[in-house]
């Protein structure tokens, strides 16, 4: 059965399912989140509460026609939306949602969604510059150095990880953190030494920031800052283009708060020893991606400058301290 | 962060910020000369909504053109109400009752809470904070309900008449504004000062940018916060003072910084001076008439007159030409705002997008009131 | 010495006895006038007529008036017009104000001709005005002469109406 070319596609349809459905009720909880923030009710009209809002939204949006601007580089413009999407689909399939359901083992899986997340980049840069519109090139251009200052703190801190526990692969760096929550990364007591239980919680916290600023979600939402470049790249966009893009920015938020439970938060590992399982893995990062919700509907936008002066001046060097003390406790304990 | 900027002019590239853009709040464009995102030259576009009201007033008689007034500056259209009314006043010598004198000083006051809480909430806006818009609202919905209840309208008010107000004010306007400052004082610590103006980045994002020194404001004739944010103590409520504001003691928040931060303080201070204000004239509220006896078609004496009254957004004046006859000869508007924002080709140049956008909102632009 | 007669002092530098504008001759509208003018400075009722003091100089000299005013940091309110077509002339209005606490609006006034309506700028002393002339140049089609600028502000960019003038029809 594990050989059986099956396996992968059962999952990965399994997988889509669930990254459609993240995509879509993610926004109908950000706008429920949002409307109790500012004391209103949000969707109520749809269903239930609004249930069916999405639905509603993605109708519309796929009847929409699909306008291509005039003086548009064409097939970059097509290509944009899509390449927001498949980066963040593939990325599913190596994602361990319990002890053994996950699509495809890979050995590498953090590198491999490292380098997923970057070509995802790529769709915002491409979007913008194919738009040929100033607002959205200049979008891009801000997405570009975003993400390159905010790639670097993450992968120091993720080598950080993969110091302790001796690999690369994510099911396996989840493994090494079962049996209650003073096993798990962001406080490593039990088999580390005290020194790293101080170390561990900042690199939690820079690797959280990071996902963030990653992707591009307000208070680091250079990209798409609606009250100076419009939308940004999706400036240009309608219909099922931009529908892709904001799946696209969910989808990312969903990968980003896996790796930080993965990572950080024991995976699948039920706090206090309770047995284990994909529901503690789901409620781990609902619980990250509301956090995430919270934080864009309380705190106003910040600037670029200081975007990037956080990374190259605070989070950079922190990242790197901590990987040289963590290479030191290693090596000496 | 304001490093001169060095660059080819082959490098820069021209960027329309509006007539429709979200930071505009209107229809107010912005020619900029850009290298990547550093502004080179900021040129402002006017006159999208210009409706030439100084010539409608020029066509009718001079109570024709009240309701003109407030679609100016429709956020404080209350204190164009004033101005308008000052300047015919004093023109036809036409004595106010004290009653009608407190109420518009109430009126004036609780609407300029009301485009203070605006202007917050749209700042915050502009600056990516969406929550904070609703709760300004919600505040906001409160008051506007109050002037409803004695204006007539929630937004245009054309309340004010030569020699008094339209309408008398009632038990329940008094206790609800009593209610509602109430409930301002209650939220302004927590919900807008502890949430928004102590939040590290916004003060981050506003201080020390946007720098409008001393001597600029005075150069480019600037006035109300923005002048105030500047080292200015100049309110027309304090400096000349009109109505019966030489009776109430409230204070003029001034700011030496001249920053975006500084213009921020200026305002939510004034909010705080506002309520004073309103407390202050309930409380010693007259008895009497609200009107004076007024003929309906007024003829003041030949001659020209200025009026100024201190709207939320500054200095607004009027220049009243009498002929003898019916109409106003000539009335020019002079608008806070115009003068305000002329500044924002000098102070933006050299700063970044974002933070000219910043400045910008800090300036309270209302383009109705620009274009006139 | 208030305020206002310092003020006042300091203006009567715009005229050196020699070339006094004669009130006669220049013909200013009888309506305005109701106090003594020294020279062209009239001091005048704040509260009856809201403004402190009212200069009649001649158009060449607003210039030197705007810098006088620059001096004692004084700011410009506003610029404007007013077309006395029965007189056949427009009339030129500076109103200046300073942000002291003793009420003290300046108003400088000229006349220039209605067929060739011309005047010197005052934009590069202050550059409020760069924007109030312009604003003056629509409606009334005043050319404000050394004005780096003087496009339509407020109205669209190929307006050749002005239409404050009396005369003007749509």
């Amino acid at each position: 059965m594990d050989t059986s070319i099956w396996r992968p596609i059962l999952y990965l349809l399994g997988f889509m399912a669930f990254a459609g459905l993240n995509a879509a009720y993610l926004g109908w909880c950000e706008r429920k989140g949002a409307a109790r923030i500012q004391r209103r009710t949000g969707p109520m009209e749809v269903g239930p509460q609004g249930l069916w809002q999405p639905l509603a939204d993605g109708l519309k949006l796929m009847s929409k026609q699909l306008l291509i601007p005039q003086g548009v580089d064409g097939i970059l413009f097509r290509v944009a939306p899509i390449l927001a999407m498949i980066p963040a689909l593939t990325s599913m399939a190596v994602i361990p949602f319990a002890g053994n359901v996950q699509a495809r083992a890979v050995g590498l899986s953090v590198l491999l969604i490292f380098a997923l997340a970057s070509v995802g980049m790529m769709a915002v840069l491409l979007g913008g510059w194919a738009s040929g519109n100033k607002y959205s090139l200049i979008s891009a251009a801000r997405a570009v150095s975003q993400n390159l200052a905010y790639e670097i703190p993450m992968l120091v801190t993720v080598i950080t990880i993969v110091m302790l526990t001796g690999t690369m692969n994510l099911e396996q760096i989840a493994a090494a953190q079962q049996g209650g929550f003073w096993n798990w990364n962001i406080f490593p007591v039990a088999g580390h030494s005290l020194a790293q239980a101080i170390i561990m919680p900042i690199s939690f916290v820079i690797f959280f920031i990071c996902s963030v600023a990653e992707t591009n979600r307000a208070p680091f939402d250079m990209a798409e800052a609606e009250s100076e470049l419009i939308a940004g790249h999706m400036t240009e966009y309608g219909s099922m283009g931009f529908g892709l893009f904001m799946m696209g920015e969910y989808l990312n938020m969903v990968i980003g708060a896996c790796l930080i439970t993965i990572l950080f938060l024991g995976g699948w590992d039920g706090p206090l020893g309770l047995s284990g399982g994909i529901w503690w893995f789901l409620a781990k990062i609902y619980l990250l991606l509301f956090t995430v919700i919270w934080v864009r509907w309380t705190y106003p936008r910040t600037q670029i400058y200081k975007l990037l002066n956080l990374s190259w001046k605070i989070l950079i060097p922190f990242s790197l301290v901590n990987l040289v003390l963590t290479a030191a406790f290693i090596k000496i304990f | 962060m304001n490093e001169p900027v060095q660059c080819r002019a082959d490098e820069t590239f021209v960027l329309n910020l509006g007539p429709q853009h979200p930071a505009t709040h209107g229809v107010l464009r912005v020619k900029l000369t850009m290298d990547g995102e550093y502004i080179v030259n900021a040129e402002p576009v006017l006159g999208y909504i210009h409706r030439m009201h100084e010539k409608m007033a020029e066509d009718g008689t001079f109570a024709q053109f009240m309701p003109n007034t407030a679609r100016m500056d429709y956020l404080h259209a209350l204190a164009y109400n004033h101005g308008y009314c000052l300047a015919v006043e004093r023109a036809a010598g036409i004595e106010v009752p004290e009653r009608a004198e407190y109420i518009r000083v109430i009126t004036v006051e609780l609407n300029r809470l009301t485009s203070h809480l605006l202007w917050w909430a749209a700042f915050l806006l502009d600056l990516g904070g969406f929550s904070p818009l609703l709760y300004a609202f919600d505040d906001r919905e409160q008051i506007l309900d109050l002037l409803e209840r004695i204006t007539g309208s929630r937004l245009t008010y054309c309340y004010f008449r030569f020699g008094g107000v339209y309408n008398d004010i009632d038990d329940v306007f008094i206790t609800g504004t009593y209610a509602v400052i109430k409930r301002l004082r209650s939220r302004l610590p927590r919900l807008y000062h502890d949430l928004v103006t102590h939040n590290i980045i916004l003060k981050k994002r506003i201080t020390g940018i946007g720098i409008l020194s001393r001597e600029q404001a005075r150069r480019y004739g600037c006035t109300g916060p923005v002048a105030r944010g500047s080292g200015i103590d100049y309110d027309v409520r304090k400096n000349e003072p009109y109505s019966v504001y030489s009776e109430f003691d409230f204070e003029v928040p001034v700011y030496e910084e001249g920053d975006s931060m500084a213009r921020y303080m200026v305002r939510m201070d004034e909010i705080e001076q506002s309520m004073r204000i309103i407390e202050q004239a309930l409380d010693k509220l007259p008895d009497g008439p609200v009107r004076a006896k007024v003929p309906k078609i007024l003829k003041p004496p030949a001659g020209d007159y200025w009026a100024s009254v201190e709207t939320a957004r500054g200095d607004l004046g009027h220049r009243l030409v009498c002929d003898g006859g019916k109409n106003p000869y000539k009335l020019k508007l002079r608008s806070p705002t115009f003068s305000n924002l002329s500044c924002f080709g000098e102070v933006a140049e050299g700063m970044l997008l974002a933070d000219a956008l910043a400045f910008m909102g800090s300036l309270d632009l209302v383009i109705p009131e620009i274009d006139r | 010495m208030s305020f206002v007669e310092e003020t006042g002092n300091s203006l009567l530098a715009l005229f050196p006895q020699s070339t006094n504008v004669d009130k006669k001759s220049a013909g200013e509208p009888e309506a305005v006038e109701k106090g003594a003018r020294r020279h062209g400075i009239m001091i005048t009722d704040h509260a009856e007529r809201g403004t402190a003091v009212d200069v009649f100089c001649a158009p060449e000299q607003v210039v030197a008036a705007a810098k006088i005013m620059d001096e004692i940091g004084f700011f410009l309110e506003a610029v404007t017009g007013v077309d006395w077509i029965k007189e056949d002339r427009l009339e030129v209005i500076y109103d200046y104000n300073h942000y002291g606490f003793e009420p003290c609006r300046v108003v400088i006034r000229t006349f220039i001709s209605r067929t060739e309506p011309e005047i010197p700028t005052i934009s590069h002393i202050l550059p409020a005005a760069d924007w109030h002339e312009r604003e003056t140049h629509d409606f009334y089609g005043i050319r404000f002469a050394g004005h780096p600028n003087l496009v339509p502000l407020l109205l669209s960019e190929d307006a050749d109406f002005h239409p404050l003038l009396k005369d003007f029809t749509p």
